[in-house]
């Protein structure tokens, strides 16, 4: 059981600035985030897409904003619990014990909710079959590539994933590959290498398919894919790959009896607190009248938001406001002198 | 200003006025029409806001810009009639415009 001032849910742009106000303040967070690394969607979506709209940096990087908040809060030695992922939240006296996937508690008054649009999970099969299968001979990411040795092996997507594990396993199984169109979205060498690899019959490629259904009572046998012309084949396969990105699902989030609309949570502008007390809503996933989803935004809602966890943090201290200019205990928190 | 017509899965069908200058896909969600989710918020970054148009319009559209292929290969059952609605932009030439909406978005 961890004790802390605040467990913030989810290590993007606002997240991560949240815990430098928070470190500012001179309270304690942990940072809790499904992704293995830190950053959100600015590291999992755009890492290398220019952003103009930071304040006071003309033009940055998903990944160069990331790694400058990083460096940012490295003063306050913050812990980060990547790969896992906030499942319960329970009130616990005056206190919120938050439980995550892989049995990490906390014990916090304060839960801050900068989780985005939720938490990023691979996009799976349309197809209800699909579903029987999933997590056996059905897989959206792969551990241990040994299984598939000697096997057949369906493919689907057109991404770097899907073309790596393509390639790297066509030297083992039998390999296909089924892509909606003709254009891959992969590293140009990728694409190279898999025409290669399909004029040397080490990979089946097809084009213009996806998926129609999964064949097999108990295992799997094989799979139909349909072309749009609706012409159908069906190919023997051992396990079915899909790599089609990821997509973000509010998850657990909606079942902690937060006021929500759609898929944002509501929030008070003076603190961004939520329905419930103690727990915080900044960033993407918060709403209210006039809301804007720019990270800049974030960075103020994460300010605030902070400020709110002071008073249940620190309930017998007066939260005293200090620039960072002028205020020696903010240098020393900062490590500065 | 252009009429556009947004038709549900189940078939039903919203007619919406919208300004120009807006894409197809803030039309649907500043009209409260269920079916487009835009997660992203228009950054080409989720492709929840997929809809299908049909031939005759597809053709009147402006061409998909770079990376919205890209996008539409994660959306829910893409075909070549598959846009991101909010790569749309709308103008008074697609005055007229229906757009289908696919089952789901994830």
């Amino acid at each position: 059981m961890i004790k802390t001032d605040v467990v913030i849910i989810g290590a993007g742009p606002t997240g991560l600035f949240c815990a430098h106000q928070l470190g500012i303040i001179g309270l304690k967070c942990e940072i809790v985030d499904n992704l293995d690394k830190i950053g959100g969607q600015c590291i999992e979506l755009y890492p290398d897409k220019p952003i103009y709209d930071i304040p006071a940096v003309p033009e940055c990087t998903g990944e160069e904003l990331t790694n400058n908040l990083i460096k940012q809060i490295k003063p306050f030695n913050f812990n980060f619990h990547l790969n896992d992922r906030v499942q319960e939240l329970r009130k616990e006296n005056e206190s919120w014990l938050v439980k995550t996937t892989n049995n990490k508690e906390f014990i916090t008054p304060n839960v801050v909710i900068a989780g985005g649009v939720g938490s990023f999970e691979p996009r799976k099969f349309p197809t209800k079959s699909a579903e029987k299968f999933d997590g056996k001979t059905v897989l959206y990411s792969i551990k241990d590539k040994s299984i598939f040795k000697d096997k057949s092996v369906a493919i689907f997507g057109g991404g770097d994933s899907a073309l790596d594990w393509a390639i790297e396993l066509s030297s083992i199984s039998k390999v296909s590959l089924i892509h909606r169109r003709d254009e891959f979205r992969g590293a140009p060498a990728s694409v190279q290498k898999i025409k290669e690899l399909s004029e040397k019959n080490k990979i089946n490629l097809f084009t213009k398919y996806s998926i129609k259904d999964v064949k097999g009572n108990g295992s799997l046998e094989g799979v139909e894919i349909k072309s749009e012309e609706g012409e159908n084949k069906t190919l023997k396969a051992d396990y079915v790959l899909g790599f089609f990105g990821l997509i973000m699902q509010l998850g657990p989030i909606a079942e902690w009896g937060l006021n929500l609309d759609k898929k944002t949570i509501p929030v008070n502008t003076e603190s961004f607190e939520t329905n419930k007390k103690g727990i915080f809503a900044i960033g993407d996933i918060c709403n209210y009248p006039g809301k804007l989803k720019l990270i800049l935004s974030g960075f103020h809602e994460g300010a605030l938001a902070a400020r709110g966890c002071f008073k249940y943090a620190r309930p017998n201290e007066k939260y005293r406001f200090e620039f960072t200019t002028a205020s020696n205990t903010i240098k020393n928190r900062l490590g500065v002198k | 200003m252009a009429k556009i017509k947004y038709i549900e899965h189940n078939g039903k069908e919203h007619i919406v006025e919208v300004q120009n200058g807006l894409t197809v896909m803030e039309g649907a969600v500043q009209n409260d029409i269920p079916g487009i989710d835009a997660d992203c918020g228009g950054s080409m970054s989720c492709a929840t806001c997929h809809v299908y148009v049909k031939e005759d319009w597809y053709d009147k559209l402006p061409k998909k810009e770079m990376g919205e292929d890209d996008m539409l290969d994660q959306a829910y059952e893409p075909n070549s009639s598959s846009r991101l609605s909010c790569q749309i932009m709308v103008s008074d030439d697609l005055d007229g415009l229906s757009v289908h909406m696919p089952e789901k978005q994830v």
